[in-house]
């Protein structure tokens, strides 16, 4: 098999998907181009993010370190998911084949550019290096 | 249920074709270099499996038959040793198409690194090559010109007599990757001027890891792996008779059946076709008419091929797609971006190959499950949302 239990779980019966109305935050990351876009709706509340939706465009790992994304932030604190690595989302879907790692990292970003967002509608001030955004598609050769 | 529509991957063996074999793991064992008897038997055996390929494939002469792993290998092994002889007279230029298999594609870049110039043709909008792109590449210095018989991914078959005949006209030699096509079309090697075609065994319900190059009698073939004197000193190796007389058995019943087989899927192929040409904003690639009669291969719009094929297989259709994404590589499918299919596109495709085991029930079944599960991914695509809020415009009508 390509994929873990957990991956194919993700992929077949994806949480949390859907988008929000109302969002306090949204990003999209990626390029319809390489083949992956992730899109990542948050509602926040007191600085809780209450409710998280996704809408990916993508491979099946694609749409499992979504799902596997908004579940690890739900209901936890906007600085705690600034800190959701790639890494943890590797994890928790029990490991990505090598070459499928990079929709890890667009999961992430996702997060964080949902964040970033949240703080830019709010006037919210915050150290721009935090989103610093490493990935500018240097996986597709295009 | 479950549906195998990826026929142009691989086969199943055909029955006849295993009862073929048996003999030759189980009481025949020789060794065709073996002087005595049982050698001997096998050496008689490799011979009249020899011949009957020659035969299907209207060559002059059964030695013209090399038996090789497969079909990259007789790929490699066509192209260098047109390389070679090319080479010898100085001339370096190849020419050959941007949509070949990588067997093909390949062996070209190591040549181009070895100093040769390769041209590669453009594939026209309908993924047919015109013989006068060929005629108007060909150059005093052109040693070879290798185009594929049928695409392996959008199953568009080529004017292979027409192109062979500009060849022979032009005295450059012609190879066909012909992997797709043998067991499927009519081919016949002196009547459309083929010099060098590769074959494989896989493809046409017989055994993998053999195939065979055929290579007119006048060309001198350069041997890929040195050792014994097998195969006229052309690929050392103890042959591999089970999968040989496999090969023979199966390529005699594929011709056989061959145009009963074609009628009877270009019916359900074209059903196939017209049910899926249904589905908005998606697009079949190649030529309606000029396609191998068991292929279908759409692009979808909006929607990514792999978890497309991931979903299928859980709904029990078992397809294919050009998606990057299942090839380890990010870049979507060469043969797309080829045909001039954009990046976005060429990521949402999906090839169903049929074969002549497959029934009306099965492809009603694709039938059945492919509109629905397209509809769901989009509903979970940001692309398509854009999309649908005119935030982005549609590629496919
Ligand atoms: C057009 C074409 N050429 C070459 C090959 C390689 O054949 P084989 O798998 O026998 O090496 C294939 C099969 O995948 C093919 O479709």
């Amino acid at each position: 098999m390509l994929y873990s239990e957990k991956v194919m779980d993700h992929f077949r019966n994806p949480r949390n998907v859907g988008k929000l109305d109302n969002a306090d935050g949204v990003g999209e990351v990626g390029n319809a181009k390489c083949g992956d876009i992730m899109k990542i709706f948050l509602k926040i509340e007191e600085g809780i993010i209450t409710d998280v939706k996704f809408n990916t465009f993508g491979c099946g790992s694609a749409i499992a370190a979504s799902s596997m994304a908004t579940e690890m932030i739900k209901g936890r604190s906007v600085e705690d998911a600034l800190t959701l690595s790639n890494r943890a989302v590797v994890e928790a879907l029990d490991g990505l084949p090598p070459h499928k790692i990079h929709c890890s990292v667009l999961a992430e970003e996702a997060v964080r550019a949902a964040v970033k967002d949240y703080y830019d509608k709010n006037g919210i001030a915050y150290n721009p290096k935090l989103f610093k955004n490493a990935h500018e598609c240097e996986h597709c050769h295009l | 249920m479950r549906v195998y529509a990826d026929h142009a991957a691989t086969t199943a063996v055909h029955p006849q074709v295993i009862e073929a074999m048996l003999p030759y793991f189980r009481t025949h064992s020789g060794n065709p270099s073996s002087l005595h008897t049982a050698g001997q038997e096998a050496a008689s055996v490799l011979a009249d499996a020899r011949a009957r390929i020659a035969k299907c494939l209207n060559a002059a002469r059964p030695e013209e038959i090399y038996f090789t792993s497969g079909g990259s290998e007789a790929d490699n092994q066509a192209i260098l040793s047109a390389a070679e002889l090319g080479a010898k007279k100085d001339k370096k230029h190849i020419i050959s198409t941007k949509f070949e298999h990588h067997a093909v594609l390949h062996t070209l870049n190591k040549l181009e690194k070895a100093g040769f110039e390769i041209t590669l043709l453009d594939v026209p909008p309908n993924g047919v090559i015109r013989p006068e792109q060929v005629a108007e590449a060909i150059r005093p210095d052109t040693a070879l010109v290798s185009v594929m018989f049928a695409n392996n991914e959008i199953g568009t078959v080529q004017p292979i007599a027409e192109i062979g005949a500009v060849c022979r006209e032009r005295g450059v030699l012609f190879h066909t990757d012909a992997v797709q096509a043998v067991g499927h079309l009519e081919v016949d090697v002196q009547a459309m001027n083929i010099d060098l075609l590769s074959l494989s065994a896989h493809k046409f319900h017989g055994p993998k890891g053999v195939g065979a190059l055929y290579a007119r009698r006048s060309i001198r073939l350069q041997s890929l792996i040195e050792g014994g004197a097998q195969e006229r000193g052309k690929r050392a190796g103890t042959e591999n008779i089970p999968g040989i007389v496999g090969m023979a058995t199966a390529l005699e019943w594929a011709c056989a059946h061959r145009e009963e087989h074609a009628a009877q899927l270009r019916v359900l192929r074209d059903k196939l076709i017209s049910a899926l040409s249904a589905i908005p904003h998606s697009v079949l690639n190649g030529d309606p008419d000029a396609r191998l009669p068991g292929n279908v291969h759409f692009c979808f719009e909006g929607i990514e091929g792999e978890s497309l094929l991931l979903l299928l297989d859980d709904a029990g259709v078992e397809a294919s797609s050009g998606s990057a994404c299942t090839s380890g590589s990010l870049d979507p499918s060469h043969v797309l971006l080829a045909l001039g299919r954009p990046h976005e596109v060429a990521h949402g495709s999906l090839r169903l190959t049929l074969g002549y085991e497959t029934t009306e029930e099965e492809v009603d079944h694709i039938i059945r499950t492919v509109p629905g599960i397209v509809a769901y991914l989009r509903s979970i695509s940001p692309v398509w949302d854009a999309l649908e809020k005119g935030e982005r415009p549609y590629i496919l009508a």
